[in-house]
Formats: C-alpha cells, sequence, structure tokens
C-alpha cells in the first residue's frame, strides 16, 4: 500500500496524530478530561462550519473555535457555580448547534462537513501534513515543557498552588493543547471519533503501566500503533480509515482488559 | 531576638461577604511549634491558606520570611505545607520519591538536586527504603510521611500542616506529632498546626491560638487550656483532670458572646458535638491511658 504516495502521507499523518493524541491522553485519563474533549472536539464542529461558510482553511477556522471554547469552558468552570461538566454541556451543544445551522445555510457545505465529521486521511496533501506534524511538535514541545508541573496539578491542586504553580494557567494551558490535538486528530478519525484517539490508548496503558513514564510511553506508543495498524486494516478490508483506526484502539483496551483480568 | 518567621497583624478575611476571620494577630518565632485551635468552620484553615498567600486579605498583612505572603506564594513560597488530606488516589502513576521531589520542583535547582534534597527528606522521616512504592500502595502512616517529606523538601524553615493526622489511629498519630518535633529540634523548623483535636496539639505545641473567627486566646498551652476564652470559643465547658478531658454542654442562659454570634449551622455544629461525640470520648479515654503528653515531655526537654 505504500507505494501510494498519498497512503505514505496518510501514514505519516497517522503515525504523528496517533503520538500526539496518546501522549495528550495521558493526561486526559489522569484528570478525566474525557468528557471536556468530547465537549471541544464537538465544539470545533462549529469552527470547521464556519470556516466552510466565509471561504477560510476549516482546520484552522475548526482550532481557533476550540481553543476559544476551551478558554470559555476553563474560565466558566472556575467563575461559576455550575460544574464543569455542566458548563461543557452548555458550550459544546452550542458550538455545535451553530456549525449544523451554518452548514444548513451554506450552499453544498453539508457535505464537506461531513468529511470533517468522519475524517478523511488520505485526502491529507503535503503541505496539510506539514501543517499538521508541525502543529502536532508544537504540541507536544507545550506538553514536555509543563509536563511535571502538570502532574502535580494532577496529584493535587491545592498543593500545586501552596507550591507556587499557577493551577489556572496550568488548567488553561492543558485545554488549549487539548483542543490543538483534537484538531489534529479530526484529519484522522473525524470530530466524532476523536475521543477515541485521545483516551482509548492512554486508558489501555493505564492498565498496563504504574509509573507515568512508562504509561506515557506506552500510551504514546499504543495512539501510533492504533493509527498504522487501523490506516492498513482500513486498506486491506477496504473499511472507513477513521472508524477502523478506532477500532483497533478499543479492540486494544479490551484485549488488554481481558488480559489482565486473566 | 531574631524576626518572626510569620507576623500575622490584625488580618480579616471576607469570604462571599460573610467574615471569616476578623483582627487575627500573632507572631511565630523561628523554631515555636504553634497550634491552632478552634471548632469547626473557626476559620483555621483560612487562616493557614492566608499564611500560605493563597487567600486574599479583607485588612491587616501577613509577612513569611520578612516578605508579603501573598508576594511570596507568586514567587513559590518556599513554605513546606501538609494539606488536610485522606488518602493519595490510588492508582496515581508515581512512586514516593517522584512525589516528593515535586515538592521543589518550584525551585528549579536541576534535577539531581531536586532528587537529593528527595531522598534526604525521604531518610529523615524514616522512610528512605520506600522511595521506590507506588504512593497509593502505602498505609496512611507512611503516606502522611510522604507529605511531609514533600514538605521538607519545599522548606527547611517553615513547616505548614492542616489536620495533618486526620484519618490516622492513635498510635499513628502519635508518633507523627514525635516526629515533627524531632524534626523541629534537628532542623529548628518553625511549625504551624491546625487540628480540631485540642488535645493532641496542646501535648504537642509550645503555643496555643484559638480562634472562632477573632482570636480568643494566645499563649502557652496549660494557660489556654484552663482558660475562659476556651470555653467561650468553643462555646462549650471543659474539665481537665489529671490528662483527662470532660466535656459538657454549656447551659442556655450561660452560652458564650461567641455563641450568640454564631450562625445556626455552628450553633447546631457545636450542640451535635457536645451531645454526641463518641469518637471523641474513645479517643480521649485511649489517649489518657497512653499520656503521650508525658511521652513527647521528653523530647521537648
Amino acid at each position: 500500500m505504500l507505494e501510494h504516495a498519498f497512503m505514505q502521507r496518510a501514514l505519516a499523518a497517522a503515525l504523528g496524530i496517533g503520538v500526539v493524541c496518546g501522549a495528550l491522553g495521558f493526561f486526559v485519563v489522569l484528570r478525566r478530561l474525557a468528557f471536556v474533549g468530547v465537549g471541544i472536539s464537538h465544539a470545533a464542529v462549529g469552527g470547521v462550519a464556519l470556516g466552510l461558510l466565509l471561504g477560510v482553511p476549516p482546520l484552522a477556522a475548526g482550532g481557533a473555535f476550540g481553543v476559544a471554547v476551551a478558554l470559555g469552558i476553563a474560565g466558566a468552570s472556575r467563575r461559576s457555580r455550575l460544574g464543569q461538566d455542566t458548563v461543557i454541556g452548555v458550550f459544546f451543544s452550542g458550538a455545535m448547534a451553530l456549525g449544523l445551522a451554518l452548514a444548513s445555510a451554506g450552499r453544498g457545505g453539508q457535505q464537506d462537513l461531513f468529511a470533517y465529521l468522519f475524517g478523511n486521511v488520505l485526502a491529507i496533501g503535503p503541505g496539510e501534513l506539514l501543517g499538521l506534524l508541525a502543529l502536532a511538535v508544537l504540541v507536544a514541545g507545550g506538553l514536555a515543557a509543563t509536563f511535571r508541573a502538570q502532574l502535580f496539578v494532577a496529584f493535587d491542586e491545592e498543593l500545586a498552588r501552596a507550591y507556587g504553580h499557577r493551577v489556572g494557567l496550568l488548567d488553561a494551558l492543558l485545554l488549549v493543547l487539548l483542543a490543538l490535538t483534537v484538531v489534529i486528530g479530526v484529519r484522522l478519525v473525524g470530530v466524532l471519533l476523536v475521543e477515541a484517539l485521545l483516551v482509548v490508548p492512554a486508558a489501555t496503558a493505564a492498565l498496563w503501566a504504574t509509573h507515568y513514564r512508562a504509561r506515557l510511553a506506552l500510551s504514546i506508543a499504543l495512539g501510533a500503533a492504533a493509527g498504522a495498524l487501523g490506516l492498513a486494516a482500513a486498506w486491506q478490508l477496504d473499511l472507513a480509515v477513521g472508524a477502523t483506526v478506532a477500532l483497533v484502539a478499543v479492540l486494544g483496551f479490551f484485549a488488554s482488559l481481558a488480559l489482565r483480568r486473566g | 531576638m531574631s524576626d518572626p518567621v510569620v507576623r500575622i497583624e490584625g488580618v480579616s478575611i471576607t469570604r462571599e461577604g460573610r467574615l471569616v476571620l476578623e483582627d487575627i494577630r500573632f507572631d511565630v518565632a523561628a523554631g515555636a511549634f504553634v497550634g491552632v485551635i478552634g471548632p469547626n468552620g473557626a476559620g483555621k484553615t483560612t487562616l493557614l491558606r492566608a499564611i500560605l498567600g493563597l487567600v486574599p486579605l479583607s485588612a491587616g498583612r501577613i509577612e513569611v520570611l520578612g516578605r508579603p505572603a501573598a508576594e511570596r506564594a507568586r514567587a513559590g513560597n518556599g513554605i513546606g505545607y501538609v494539606p488536610q488530606r485522606h488518602a493519595f488516589p490510588a492508582d496515581f502513576p508515581a512512586n514516593a520519591l517522584d512525589v516528593v521531589r515535586l515538592g521543589r520542583l518550584h525551585q528549579r535547582d536541576g534535577r539531581a538536586g531536586e532528587r537529593r534534597a528527595a531522598e534526604e527528606a525521604l531518610a529523615r522521616v524514616g522512610i528512605g527504603g520506600l522511595g521506590g512504592r507506588p504512593v497509593g500502595t502505602l498505609s496512611g502512616g507512611e503516606q502522611r510521611r510522604v507529605t511531609l517529606a514533600q514538605a521538607l523538601c519545599a522548606s527547611s524553615k517553615l513547616l505548614i500542616l492542616d489536620e495533618p493526622t486526620v484519618g490516622l489511629d492513635l498510635p499513628a498519630e502519635q508518633e507523627f506529632y514525635a516526629l515533627v518535633r524531632r524534626l523541629q529540634d534537628e532542623l529548628g523548623l518553625a511549625v504551624i498546626a491546625v487540628s480540631h483535636d485540642l488535645l493532641a496539639l496542646a501535648g504537642e505545641a509550645d503555643h496555643l491560638v484559638c480562634i472562632n473567627r477573632r482570636m480568643h486566646i494566645h499563649g502557652q498551652p496549660e494557660d489556654v487550656i484552663h482558660s475562659h476564652a476556651l470555653r467561650e470559643a468553643y462555646s462549650c465547658e471543659f474539665d481537665f483532670l489529671a490528662g483527662e478531658i470532660a466535656h459538657h454542654t454549656t447551659e442556655a442562659h450561660g452560652a458564650s458572646e461567641a455563641r450568640s454570634e454564631a450562625k445556626p449551622s455552628e450553633v447546631m455544629q457545636t450542640e451535635a458535638r457536645s451531645e454526641a461525640k463518641p469518637s471523641e470520648v474513645m479517643q480521649t479515654e485511649a489517649r489518657s491511658e497512653a499520656k503521650p503528653s508525658e511521652a513527647h515531655g521528653g523530647d521537648r526537654s
């Protein structure tokens, strides 16, 4: 399959996306942010639809929208008495409704929007691949620079604050990195399944590894493996790539669960 | 005389329109162990958080090691802090050494320096051999020592302990306080500890500060325990006889000024405590048999 240039690009993208989703997924699972990921990914639909309507690059618009919603969730959760899950429910349903309304208003926009809902990694061009990989490096760098401070916040927010760490800023940064990761992941598995890459490899890693270094490494490796194996399986079986990648990741999780219990 | 490690001058704190602390003032000298006591909801934890620079003051000033607390907090305050907690997250993916090292992260003295300080701190608290164990698998007493080691890793001058023995059984509680006293002697640490367990702190602290929104008394444990101000703060009577405590409800007509100012929920809490309190009675009886104050007396002399 790798004799085709588009498959080479798809594989590079799948590996890069798997790596960055696996890395961010470590904190998504540790800090129980799975629903935040769902919220941000669905909110990105609003941005993508707006981008399609206005003729600006949809992923850039989706990314900007996702980041804005992430910061909105972080701010509103701190300032309001409502729980974070409630705030996410408000933001993501509003943003997604906006996206669907805009798509219904635009001409031919619905079909384009579906490509972002379900992913289309085979259509990635050389320029877009470079852009995605650059964004992945940026996210990985941001995570690496603050990793142990984020680990401290995950361990105990109050202690981290007492020792001079700016917990609000770290929270907001993590959500922004999550929003950027969602934008990266959308190209491979789409808005509806990006959660699979954010949660499942890290959840599988948590079944095997008790130390954060091993868990992070395993989560990254499993994310990359799901991307590459899912792409190969989709090629062989002629299935939708995004769904196959998500299925491979989920199969890995249940196999691990069975092995750990057995 | 050297400057105090902590200076609290006329501090008042208002939260959500309610006055939580009013005109609190006391100093903590280098090497002193100050116990902060008071009933539930008295503002003890808020006071500690204010010393850590985490709560804005409505009035007054707090200086820690010569700098305003809030300014110190923004810079990474260098105070060792043991927060009130029951247990570490059971599945947290880090070992004891990792957690202790986090206490020094803000000081940015490199991974080698951080590791060395963490290993030293673990050894000081007597669990040098447990550094490689996942934190979630440690016992309650061991976890408390890990947090104490983390605090030592962060600061060698001031320790702040918020209900540090909650969830520990009596022997573990006694061991913990004995360890704190030993560290205090060895390192010359100033210690500020908050506890609802009046007797435990009275047996350990050099000074007691009794607050219930405002400061009721500050002095030697013996004087504080027998003072009228203590009864006023707790809105009830305490009789201390040969290390035993009997606890009576104050008659309604004799209720203190503090009681008359308290909110209905505080009054209900106080009444519930004075009516029921089986755990405190059991603890008091067990304590009076063990006589921890005698056991620790030698350490401090």
